[in-house]
């Protein structure tokens, strides 16, 4: 379980989390929701331990990990996969040695051993043939698949996902988004995915929370935020929702959709 | 009739600027030396990556030694043309060879060995480095628990450090080479008296000099290729690495020459070393 409690964080001037509260219970797939530079990578990488906090605290399964020193926050890091942004894959390495990389560094595993995790993790993200090449000789999805092959390789028990789909045309976000929900449902992990997105939000989230101005606004199963009345949250579902969704009885959303059509 | 009372405004101003300046450049050194003293603190903490230090070494040495080779050979040979013509004058031309020597050993040998790495070594950790933290690549090195420090600064100030005196060792033989070339084959200076020079005046205590220097070089150039690289917000972007990247050349070519300053102070000055 994750919590995050009264966070603050603020980069010089501009106050990004102002006393944000968050409970991420296990084996759930939350979406942190919000307006581009509102906080949500920034929240993101506070809970991977990335960015240090100004005031508040963030537990992971029962450890306050803010005020940890490196080498108990890396024991942490351990139950942490993360897929960043553009993927950050090392240029330097092969798609193999990217994989294989928490493995060589953290355990006594033979080459072959590492070899066969690999081709496991690979397996797991759909793409096989890849190992020998360098990252950037793959695809931007190709790249994504890589990262969270990469993420995987410890067994984490928290996979992190900051805008998985950002860059990715249509048919590879979809095929990006089946791929979480896919994972999440065999691997049974805790999920939490940062995106603006809506279309990936609804498809791979089972709780849903909304940031604005530095605070959680909204917070819940998605059917609930479908329903509630908040005007912010509902011009943001409305702007990128899918269609199936939108079709949902709501006063709020309509009134939104209403003044859409006019 | 009296004059009308001066605007303070731009002066305030203008201190508030240098204020700024001044504060920002004590910050930024600050944070070069604490990572300075993590580097070094993990040095000593097992275990040492070997097959990184390795690749590293390969990449400073091997693939710098044609250009300071050649960077030696033309300092020496200018050296021998400057010490000759200026020498003949007073009838003293027999001790060109000392003055090359004397002057490639225990300055220009390391000064110029460190200026061609600081420009190609340097600059090229701060952009390796740079570009790994805008595309998140430290960040990921944080996630998997291991230490980017460690992991990227380690093996690059080692191998800073060891390649720089080796190469000081080779950019001086070429050196004392070029200046060997040129008064031989431009003056007709005798051959074996120019060595015969050489060997006198080349004491162990020079050699000692010139490798402290170089050592001195190699860790400052690696320490500013590396904060630079480091010191990059992760929404710098292209434009930041560039800036980094000049930054990290131009801050490494004057600290090399402060650092040979202080060094010549403290070797023949305080210490009282020929």
């Amino acid at each position: 379980m994750i919590s995050v409690k009264n966070v603050r964080k603020a980069f010089d001037e501009k106050i990004v989390l102002n006393g944000f509260d968050l409970e991420i219970p296990r084996g759930e797939s939350l979406v942190i929701m919000g307006r581009s530079g509102c906080g949500k990578s920034v929240l993101l990488k506070i809970i991977a331990g990335l960015l240090s906090v100004d005031a508040g605290e963030v537990w992971i399964d029962g450890t306050e990990i803010t005020q940890l020193k490196r080498k108990p926050l890396n024991q942490i890091r351990r139950k942490i996969g993360m897929l960043f942004q553009s993927a950050a894959l090392f240029d330097s390495m092969s798609v193999a040695e990217n994989i294989a990389f928490m493995l060589d560094q953290h355990t006594d595993l033979t080459e072959q051993e590492m070899r066969k995790v690999v081709d496991e993790k690979l397996n797991l993200v759909d793409l096989d043939g890849v190992q020998d090449l360098r990252p950037a000789q793959l695809s931007g999805g190709m790249r994504k698949r890589v990262g969270l092959a990469r993420a995987l390789a410890f067994n984490p028990e928290i996979i992190l996902y900051d805008e998985p789909t950002t860059g990715l045309d249509p048919v590879t976000c979809t095929e990006i988004n089946e791929l979480i929900r896919d994972l999440n449902q065999q691997l049974q992990v805790t999920s939490v995915v940062v995106t603006h997105d809506m279309h990936s939000a609804f498809s791979v989230g089972t709780l849903m929370v909304m940031l604005h101005e530095g605070k959680q606004i909204a917070y819940g199963k998605p059917e609930d935020l479908i329903n509630e009345e908040n005007p912010i949250l509902q011009q943001f579902i409305l702007f990128g929702a899918p269609d199936q969704i939108l079709n949902i009885d709501n006063p709020t959303l309509k009134e939104f959709t209403g003044r859409q059509t006019e | 009739m009296s004059n009308p009372p001066s605007d303070p405004a731009p002066s305030n101003e203008f201190a508030t600027i240098i204020k700024k300046r001044l504060y920002h450049s004590l910050s930024e050194t600050g944070d070069a030396f604490r990572l300075l003293a993590e580097t070094i603190f993990q040095i000593f903490r097992p275990p040492l990556q070997f097959n990184l230090l390795m690749k590293q070494l390969l990449l400073i040495g091997f693939n710098s030694l044609s250009v300071v080779l050649v960077s030696g050979f033309f300092t020496g040979m200018v050296l021998g043309i400057q010490g000759y013509v200026q020498l003949k004058p007073y009838a003293v031309e027999g001790s060109v060879a000392k003055f090359v020597s004397v002057s490639v050993v225990k300055e220009l040998g390391p000064m110029i060995t460190a200026f061609v790495l600081s420009g190609r070594i340097g600059a090229s950790i701060t952009a390796e480095l740079s570009t790994m933290k805008v595309t998140e690549q430290i960040d990921a090195l944080e996630v998997m628990g291991t230490n980017p420090v460690k992991h990227l600064v380690v093996p690059r100030f080692l191998a800073c450090s060891i390649m720089l005196p080796t190469l000081t060792i080779f950019s001086t033989f070429a050196g004392i080479f070029g200046g060997y070339v040129a008064v031989v084959s431009l003056f007709g200076f005798n051959g074996d008296f120019y060595i015969l020079q050489v060997q006198k005046y080349l004491y162990v205590g020079s050699v000692l000099i010139s490798l402290i220097k170089a050592t001195s070089f190699g860790m400052a150039i690696a320490a500013i290729g590396c904060y630079k690289g480091f010191s990059i917000s992760t929404a710098g972007g292209a434009e930041g690495v560039g800036t980094a990247t000049t930054g990290s050349a131009v801050i490494s070519l004057v600290t090399i020459l402060v650092l040979d300053f202080v060094l010549n102070h403290i070797l023949f000055n305080i210490l009282g070393l020929v």
